[in-house]
């Protein structure tokens, strides 16, 4: 069996995050190819429903980030997310679902380096980790529950 | 609680309220809320150790609405879950006489939301006992321990929204498990979609639950969907020192924040 390749969606604001990791392309720093970028306007804006649903389709880690404190282009759509992720993490931690699997950071726009950094990071954690083989159990039962029930 | 009955007897007459949300008593000897609208019906009120139910639930529901001025019943959780409603501008102070009624059962005299205020400040805000021992215990559970745990406990959940219905703060006419565009929530009960609704719910009462447990009282199946809302309502606390329904004028925990908010797992 191949070695296994860990899929990561990384959330990122379009402010800070993207434009930093366009600079980690134009500075030609490589970074672990796993991870796939959806760019949001805002860390506010990435609905913690939005996790939920690339766990439930197949991710196995996911990375979320945004402009740092302070530098947000909409004034405080991060200091918004931080409270909220600070909330979903303790409720993730109670309900048992992996925090380990979810990277949280700032990364600004002019941080290329440190973006390879956080991706590549990430990516070697979930290689060691593994499939988020409970999640996608409960996600199949689940499937096959109905089509018993059909 | 003969002062419930005069206080209830009293407004009424005077026409300051035209309906009492109370409790009375059942036929199967529980007790159910009572929607009393003229001054000699107001005998049935009863309050005894029965009446748990958070009766803030019908402040905003429209039928409750159209009498008018609504006199309410209220134990420590409905008061925060009226303070909550005012501040969320879901019901106005004026429109609200409180009957109030202590933890210890008897008779408060709360004359308007200030003094009510004073109250809930100086009662005990946490979770309630029996609760708390069971979030230690399943704190102290492994990852997987605890993933198992409300996996078996949701897998028996049947998508009836009797968590949400139950819920004061849950006022919204339009839920997020209504919406199909996009379809966040699956429409049929599954393990999966059932774990997804309970974080969405969980997520939307974070910082704003009064921990009255009232959706874990009405859930048909006893999922303890309650503890969930409570251990955020802790963490609220923990992070940013505030309990929900405690003033007129607080925002909610998610809906404001704090420049310096500590927090440790962010790079």
């Amino acid at each position: 069996m191949a070695e296994f390749e860990p899929k990561v969606v990384a959330f990122v604001c379009n402010w800070c995050t993207y434009a930093g990791a366009d600079l980690t392309g134009t500075s030609r720093i490589k970074y672990a190819s796993n991870v796939k970028i959806i760019r949001f306007p805002c860390t506010g804006r990435i609905d913690f429903m939005l996790l939920l649903k690339s766990f439930a389709n197949g991710a196995d880690g996911i990375i979320v980030s945004g402009c740092h404190p302070n530098d947000c282009h909409y004034t405080s759509g991060n200091f918004h997310a931080k409270r909220r992720w600070i909330m979903f993490k303790e409720l993730m931690d109670f309900m048992g679902i992996d925090m380990n699997r979810i990277t949280f950071s700032w990364v600004s726009a002019a941080e290329g380096a440190r973006w390879a950094e956080v991706v590549n990071s990430t990516v070697d954690r979930i290689r060691k980790l593994g499939p988020y083989v409970s999640y996608k159990q409960m996600v199949n039962t689940t499937v096959e529950e109905e089509v018993i029930n059909e | 609680m003969n002062s419930i009955v005069s206080r209830a007897k009293e407004l009424l007459e005077n026409k300051s309220v035209q309906v009492i949300v109370g409790f009375e008593a059942g036929p199967t000897g529980k007790a159910r809320p009572a929607f009393v609208t003229y001054p000699s019906k107001t005998d049935i009120l009863i309050f005894d150790e029965r009446c748990v139910q958070n009766l803030a639930v019908y402040l905003t529901k429209k039928e409750v609405k159209q009498f008018g001025k609504i006199g309410i019943v209220a134990t420590l959780p409905i008061m925060r879950s009226i303070m909550m409603l005012i501040s969320e501008q879901q019901v106005f102070a004026e429109n609200i006489e409180i009957l109030g009624v202590s933890t210890e059962g008897k008779y408060l005299d709360i004359a308007d939301i200030q003094v009510m205020q004073g109250y809930i400040e100086k009662c005990d805000l946490s979770n309630p006992s029996n609760d708390q021992e069971t979030l230690a215990m399943l704190n102290k559970m492994s990852m997987q321990e605890k993933f198992d745990y409300w996996q078996n406990e949701l897998s028996t959940c049947i998508k009836c929204y009797a968590c949400r219905q139950a819920c004061p703060m849950c006022y919204c006419t339009r839920c997020a498990v209504e919406c199909n565009q996009p379809q966040w929530i699956p429409v049929q009960a599954n393990t999966h979609g059932n774990m997804e609704w309970h974080i969405l719910r969980a997520m939307h009462l974070a910082g704003r639950c009064i921990s009255c447990g009232e959706c874990g009282r009405a859930c048909p199946v006893n999922i303890p969907c309650h503890l969930l809302t409570m251990q955020l309502a802790d963490q609220a606390h923990k992070y940013f020192n505030v309990y929900a329904g405690t003033s007129e004028k607080m925002s909610s925990v998610l809906s404001t924040y704090e420049p310096n908010d500590k927090e440790s797992f962010i790079l």
